[in-house]
């Protein structure tokens, strides 16, 4: 059919509790969902051409998103600081594959792109995903339930390219109409969380 | 003094040219707003995606900025994306043509000239006045059409276009920031920026 690219949307819509797909057998590139570095890199191995951290899809609060993006970041940090005598075990408990821990000790990196998701919904949002090393950001019902979509889009978009120039944070923030209405985590029931399912 | 070159760092693969750049021993800085480029001698445009980056230019007033640099005399460096960009007309090809574009490169480019995600490849390249062949990687990348007089052909593949250089204005159709064979944007500061 010759798509482009395709998510695998594990966390909203699982057709597989148990396994993932062997991506590595397509040409065509997918976008997988973490919450840690271990999920992250079990998706790689399978092939991910490219890596979310999944946050809380649906919620307008960004606190999952951030928990995620620190332990994915944390971990690969982690990794550069341990012995190489350390990263078989490392990798072990990490659920890993063995060659891809070795290639983010040497690098510090990722081997894919990353991106956050699941939870954004201001521009300050945004910006602080950039912060904490996102490539970029996924936005979905963080705009289409706010007030203004099209004008809140944009600035979302400004939050990202700019998100290092406070000053100019401020003004993108002003004025932007009623904000998605953010759910508290810890009150949602257990059953609804999708960060909850991953494997 | 290094020269300072700025990267359009609004959309797409910014980072990887930075890098390059710097092994090289330029002085980087990313270009998100005209008074980023004000402190550039010369500019590279990323790949990335072509309609995206028109909107962030036109919504970050950077496009009439850098058309005013360009008639001044700033170099450029332009992959992919930034090819397109930088070319005076986009025919309609396997996208619909029409879009925006900064119309300095007297050139007409088709976008994803090589068909989709799936047809991306790898090539060896011979690039005019290199002295061995450049692998370079084409990731849904465009075709050059229609040379204008004064753009002188660099490398073709298949016979069809896809690095160009216009005076100060040096554009290819592949990404040479994606592979550690830095000759590409070593001619672009030695032979065009210092030119």
């Amino acid at each position: 059919m010759g798509v482009d690219f395709i998510d695998e949307s594990e966390v909203l819509t699982p057709a597989d509790e148990e396994f993932h797909i062997d991506k590595n057998i397509f040409k065509v590139p997918f976008v997988c969902g973490c919450r840690n570095l271990g999920e992250a890199l079990r998706r790689i191995g399978e092939g991910a051409a490219l890596i979310r951290t999944k946050g809380e899809a649906g919620t307008g609060n960004v606190v999952e998103a951030v928990r995620h993006m620190r332990t994915v970041l944390g971990h690969v940090r982690k990794l550069q600081t341990m012995d190489r005598a350390e990263l078989m075990t490392e990798a072990k408990n990490l659920g890993a594959p063995y060659d891809i821990v070795m290639h983010i000790a040497e690098t510090g990196r990722l081997p894919v792109p990353n991106f956050s998701a699941g939870g954004v919904a201001t521009p300050a949002d945004a910006a602080l995903m950039m912060h904490l090393g996102a490539e970029t950001v996924f936005v979905g019902s963080g705009i289409f339930k706010s007030g203004d979509p099209a004008e809140r889009a944009k600035r979302i978009v400004d939050a990202v390219t700019h998100y290092r120039d406070y000053e100019r944070l401020v003004d993108i923030s002003k004025g932007l109409g009623e904000p998605m209405v953010g759910i508290d985590i810890h009150k949602m029931p257990e059953n609804e969380k999708f960060a909850d399912r991953g494997w | 003094m290094p020269k300072r070159i700025g990267v359009l760092a609004l959309q797409g693969g910014y980072a990887a040219h930075a890098a390059v750049l710097q092994r090289l021993g330029a002085d980087v800085i990313e270009v998100r707003l005209p008074e980023h480029l004000a402190e550039c001698d010369a500019l590279v445009m990323p790949g990335g995606e072509s309609t995206t980056i028109i909107r962030l230019l036109q919504r970050n007033l950077l496009d009439s900025a850098i058309i005013e640099r360009a008639n001044a005399g700033m170099s450029i460096f332009a992959t992919c994306a930034g090819l397109i960009l930088l070319s005076k007309r986009i025919s309609s090809g396997a996208e619909r043509g029409g879009q925006p574009t900064l119309g300095l490169l007297d050139v007409a480019v088709v976008r994803n000239g090589f068909g989709r995600q799936l047809d991306s490849f790898e090539a060896d390249l011979q690039i005019k006045g290199f002295d061995a062949p450049l692998r370079a990687i084409f990731i849904r990348a465009p075709i050059i059409t229609d040379v204008g007089p004064g753009v002188d052909v660099l490398a073709t593949v298949d016979d069809k276009v896809v690095m160009v250089q216009q005076g100060k204005l040096l554009a290819a159709a592949f990404h040479p920031e994606l592979l550690s064979d830095d000759r590409i944007h070593a001619h672009f500061l030695d032979a065009v920026v210092e030119h």
